[in-house]
């Protein structure tokens, strides 16, 4: 039998196995993800009705003896910028309210396809823009280990659903650190796999050349199941790569001789909380202890990932939302007499947009324009290549780059009122993207902060397309901490 | 670079008109504020030396595949104009782009 406690390759197999139905499967979570939505807001929308009728179509294809595919049953929580017949897709924005997508994103047909249901939305920080899923329209997502606390962002919802076992598994993106940063900071894996190896085609787009789709899970076995269902090329997007994807579940519980993790001192910084450092360096010990050599590296540029991001992003994020103009989809403001084309836009746009994606468009929108795109846009898009020869180097020397995904673990909603702040949680994650190479975070275990336990993640990176040899790496981390399987307290899965 | 001059309203206000966002008079300094706040931190960059560095626009690394140019499936009209805001028969209405100057 399945209980809460259950990955997705247990209720794979159970399914598969006719020891329990897919519509058994997904009443049991969508119970337990309507009864914690009171007190987490993970879902935006439970898809109820839509999930039994994906399920009976599993049971049935069982039932006739045909393959239902190797994530057949598994109840998928998706973050609500990925485009999905079923219920509505609205980036947890005004603009995009009532939007039902006439598409279905090619992840989810993949998923689908796979036997994979989608049972429902998840908010978000709104656009995918923020780091703790306080910019949601719809109202913030609250930590399962501490309610006062922020889940992280912007996938803050998928993180929650997947810590608390309010679903199988869950998908999220990361265009900065949105998957790994709410990962460290609930408790759970999230994994970012290199840019083009999951097709974008169908995700609402925020950073064109950042942006990718990734799992977020109770295990890494979960994470490379569900990666494995959805990478690959797709004609519907150019910048997915067109190479062979390597088998992640072959070889994950087999440990890596001779592995070197690479540790730059950038990333042991002084402004870390200092239990996270500690906790850090214990999963270190842990890794020498079982035969990993530690190899000091140097990411002298790791201070201006930040810099370079939020000029690139933005100036990505300011001409991607340009499609939102209140005419063909999306809010649009009550006519008023001698209206212009111009003045409706730019009175849908300020109706529907919120405070955190006007300013990032704004941003953009300075950097890109006239007298200043030379001096930032240009500029950081040289910048970007240091830091990709920065990685490129590091990496001849070691297999995988460690170090904390965040800095600080779950800090108290409504806590920071500084954008900048805000902002500068992601220092560790953003480099990942702009250098484009995949990054996960695996956790740890707990710390004690202000007698709360509060999780924190080791953030992994990879040189691009080592996406099967990075989460098996993961999965010996994942080995070494046997206590970070703990769920929180009022979430418990037996 | 000139990210050392200070950000004015001004400045913030034809950033809105050039965005098509209709940003509140009041809102105008707050903004003002913040984004002078994000941008005084990316002045870091002008401390970094990028002689002869190349723009890097994308991380990926393969040449833009080119499809047959032949029609395929396509989404159904009604199912796309069912998200739109105000329809005319089958075509997004939008106010008077063309003004009478008569």
């Amino acid at each position: 039998m399945i209980d809460f406690s259950s990955d997705a390759t247990a209720i794979r197999d159970a399914v598969r196995g006719r020891s329990v139905k897919a519509v058994e499967v997904v009443a049991m979570f969508v119970a337990r993800a309507h009864q914690a939505n009171a007190q987490l807001h993970a879902f935006h929308e439970i898809l109820e009705e839509d999930a039994m009728a994906q399920a009976q179509a599993v049971d049935a294809a069982i039932a006739a003896g045909r393959d239902p595919g190797p994530l057949a049953g598994v109840p998928v929580a998706v973050k609500d910028n990925i485009a999905t017949r079923v219920g509505h897709t609205t980036c947890s924005s005004k603009m995009l309210a009532n939007y039902r997508s006439p598409f279905d994103a090619t992840c989810i047909e993949r998923l689908q396809r796979a036997g994979a249901i989608v049972m429902g939305k998840t908010n978000m920080d709104e656009f995918a823009m923020g780091s703790s899923t306080e910019h949601c329209a719809w109202g913030p997502v609250h930590n399962p280990w501490d309610v006062s606390r922020v889940p992280g962002g912007s996938s803050g919802g998928s993180a929650v659903a997947a810590t608390a076992s309010l679903c199988g598994v869950a998908l999220g993106s990361d265009t900065g650190g949105s998957i790994r940063q709410p990962a460290s900071l609930c408790g759970c894996v999230g994994f970012k796999p290199t840019y083009g190896r999951v097709s974008r085609y169908g995700l609402v787009a925020f950073g064109s050349s950042l942006d990718q789709i990734g799992p977020l899970t109770r295990s890494v076995r979960d994470a490379a199941l569900t990666y494995a269902a959805m990478a690959g090329v797709d004609v519907r997007d150019s910048t997915s790569a067109n190479t062979v994807v390597e088998d992640p579940l072959g070889e994950l519980e087999h440990s890596m001789k001779g592995l070197r993790v690479g540790v730059p001192h950038q990333y042991a910084s002084q402004a870390n909380h200092e239990q996270v450092n500690t906790i850090v360096q214990r999963a270190f010990d842990r890794l020498k202890a079982a035969g990993a050599t530690m190899v000091p590296v140097d990411l002298p540029l790791t201070d201006v990932g930040i810099s370079t991001y939020y000029v690139i992003a933005p100036a990505e994020a300011s001409a991607n939302l340009a499609r939102f103009d209140g005419v063909r989809y999306g809010h649009r403001s009550a006519p008023r007499a001698g209206d212009t084309l111009d003045a409706l836009y730019a009175r849908s746009r300020g109706e529907g947009f919120g405070p955190e994606v006007q300013r990032r468009i704004m941003l953009g929108t300075y950097v890109l324009s006239a007298g200043y795109y030379d001096a930032y846009y240009g500029r950081a898009l040289k910048v970007r290549r240091l830091i990709k020869a920065e990685f490129d180097k590091a990496f001849t020397q070691c297999d995988v780059i460690a170090g904390a995904a965040s800095p600080i673990p779950a800090f108290r909603a409504g806590g920071m009122t500084d954008p900048l702040q805000m902002y500068l949680c992601d220092v560790y994650t953003v480099n990942t993207n702009i250098a484009g190479i995949p990054g996960i975070s695996v956790p740890l275990g707990c710390i004690g902060v202000e007698g709360t336990d509060l999780p924190v993640g080791l953030h992994l990176q990879a040189p691009a397309m080592a996406d099967a040899k990075l989460l098996r790496i993961a999965r010996m981390v994942e080995k070494l901490h046997p206590e970070a399987a703990r769920p929180p307290n009022k979430y418990a899965t037996h | 670079m000139s990210t050392s001059h200070a950000l004015t309203k001004e400045e913030v206000s034809h950033v809105a008109t050039l965005a098509r966002l209709s940003v509140p008079h009041e809102q105008l300094e707050v903004m003002r504020g913040q984004l002078a706040g994000v941008l005084g931190h990316v002045a870091k960059l002008t401390a970094i030396d990028v002689t002869g560095v190349q723009p890097m626009t994308t991380p990926f690394t393969q040449i833009n595949r080119l499809d047959a140019d032949v029609p395929g499936p396509c989404l159904e009209l009604a199912d796309v104009l069912r998200n739109a805001p105000v329809v005319e028969g089958r075509f997004l209405a939008v106010p008077k782009v063309l003004v009478d100057e008569s």
